[in-house]
């Protein structure tokens, strides 16, 4: 891995963002807009708001990450860059580092305004620090552009890379936690929710929602979704093949 | 390079694409230092071929040494460069911001992105976005990317065309001052009357190599006024052969 040609990708992907500032808008906006809709709609029920706005507050960063770097990264691969990419001195670690670094800068930009809308206007109100909660939120958010990188190497299509969101999101999204706790569900879908990262990234969320002091599992929680980021990386290179048929 | 070196050595190559046999025990030479077309018509496995050269291709059976060393070996990755028929570069970025990039990844010198944008005629284009470029513009954009550095080997997919003919023929003079100065060069083209920009020519069909020969002596073979006509009278006579 070289840390020139990793950063060169990452300010390729920047430059390539700016060039398109009507994605950009949507990835920062959507998230508030989505969160401010779910504050109105508990508008009698500020507890429940409370109790479930942080889980969101990971859920809807993570979600529109894992959108768009899944499509763009199937760009690359039908607009034949990465083909002519992987012929050249790029390591494949720098090309999915690259990209997630300037994700991760994106996510970082929406996931900090998220929660200085829900800290702020919003009105949210969490027992724990709100540095842990930004932390939390950035990480998840970083975590959606993990999983997307992956996923769209076994995607063909734009088409096809979109349906892998319900497909990947949705299942954490019922399992995580948030509907039903989780060891309230049956024992076969509990042992599942404890395999999908997102679980983790919600319980810490909680936490922080009821506990003043940041405690040692949910560091222990945010650690697993970096392990999960880690480990989509690491498998994202693995199915990235300089030879293809 | 030195004269009468061999820049590409392909022995037994067999490729299936799509459960179709692409290309079947081939076998060939590519002389280094000169600039050889490989032409034939579009499905003759062309691409494939180059592919396989570059390395990018998976191959079920047969060897490539490109340089001396396994086609797609690291050390290759700076010395051989590739530049496929669709353009492959960013469409949403400008065309110095695309040169930019490829030539961090390349490492090559910073001068280079000037100098390449000169060889290709696109100076004066240097901050539109790919995007907003022409076809033609576009695949040189792509054959810009190709320039940077100091690959040994260039191996091109159709750089010409769509292009007009005096852009072509400058092109052309490109490639001819390239082998000059030591570079191999291995440009593919379906348009026939491209033969006779090369030093040496590989026609192809149907995967297999009809002939291998330079464009004086494939003239003098078949007797034929023009290329286009010379490698018609290949094709028929290779068939009869096979009939």
């Amino acid at each position: 891995m070289s840390p020139a040609r990793t950063a060169a990708t990452t300010r390729r992907v920047v430059h390539q963002l700016r060039r398109d500032p009507r994605t950009v808008a949507m990835l920062l906006v959507v998230p508030l807009v989505l969160l401010w809709l779910l504050e109105r709609v508990f508008d009698a029920q500020p507890a429940t708001f409370d109790r479930i706005g942080p889980a969101l507050l990971a859920l809807f960063p993570f979600v529109v990450m894992f959108l768009v770097t899944s499509v763009t990264t199937l760009r690359e691969r039908t607009s034949g860059t990465l083909e002519r990419l992987l012929s050249m001195p790029l390591g494949r670690l720098d090309l999915l580092v690259g990209y997630l670094a300037a994700f991760g800068l994106v996510a970082i930009v929406q996931a900090a305004l998220a929660s200085a809308l829900m800290l702020g206007f919003l009105g949210l109100d969490v027992a724990g620090p709100a540095w842990l909660l930004v932390l939390v939120a950035v990480v998840d958010a970083i975590l959606g552009c993990a999983l997307g990188l992956f996923v769209s190497a076994f995607a063909r299509t734009e088409f096809q890379a979109v349906q892998f969101m319900p497909a990947v999101v949705l299942p954490q999204f019922l399992l995580c936690g948030l509907l039903v706790p989780r060891d309230e569900m049956g024992a076969v879908l509990e042992a599942i929710s404890w395999a999908l990262p997102l679980s983790y990234a919600v319980d810490a969320m909680q936490r922080i929602t009821v506990e003043a002091d940041v405690s040692a599992r949910t560091l222990l929680d945010l650690l697993v979704v970096v392990g999960a980021i880690v480990l989509s990386v690491a498998l994202g290179a693995a199915t990235l093949r300089r030879r293809t048929a | 390079m030195t004269e009468g070196a061999t820049a590409v050595e392909i022995d037994g190559l067999r490729v299936v694409r799509g459960g179709r046999v692409v290309l079947d025990d081939l076998s060939l030479r590519l002389p280094a230092g000169r600039v050889t077309g490989l032409l034939g018509p579009s499905g003759s496995g062309k691409s494939t071929l180059l592919r396989s050269i570059v390395g990018v291709q998976v191959v079920e059976r047969g060897t490539v040494r490109v340089l001396g060393l396994d086609a797609g070996s690291a050390s290759l990755r700076t010395r051989v460069a590739y530049a496929t028929q669709a353009a492959s570069v960013y469409d949403d970025l400008g065309v110095e911001e695309n040169l930019r990039y490829f030539a961090a990844v390349l490492g090559a010198p910073p001068g280079d992105i000037e100098r390449v944008l000169a060889e290709v005629d696109l100076a004066d284009q240097a901050v539109r976005p790919v995007r907003d470029l022409s076809g033609g513009q576009r695949s040189r954009v792509s054959l810009a990317v190709a320039l940077l550095g100091v690959p040994e080997l260039l191996v091109l997919d159709e750089p010409t065309v769509g292009l007009d003919p005096v852009l072509r023929a400058d092109l052309w003079g490109l490639f001819r001052r390239l082998a000059d100065a030591g570079r191999t060069l291995l440009v593919s083209s379906h348009v026939m009357d491209e033969a006779t920009r090369c030093h040496e020519l590989i026609l192809m069909r149907d995967g297999a190599i009809l002939a291998q020969l330079t464009p004086e002596a494939l003239l003098a073979r078949t007797g034929a006024r023009d290329a286009e006509v010379a490698f018609l009278t290949l094709v028929r006579g290779s068939r009869a052969a096979a009939g």
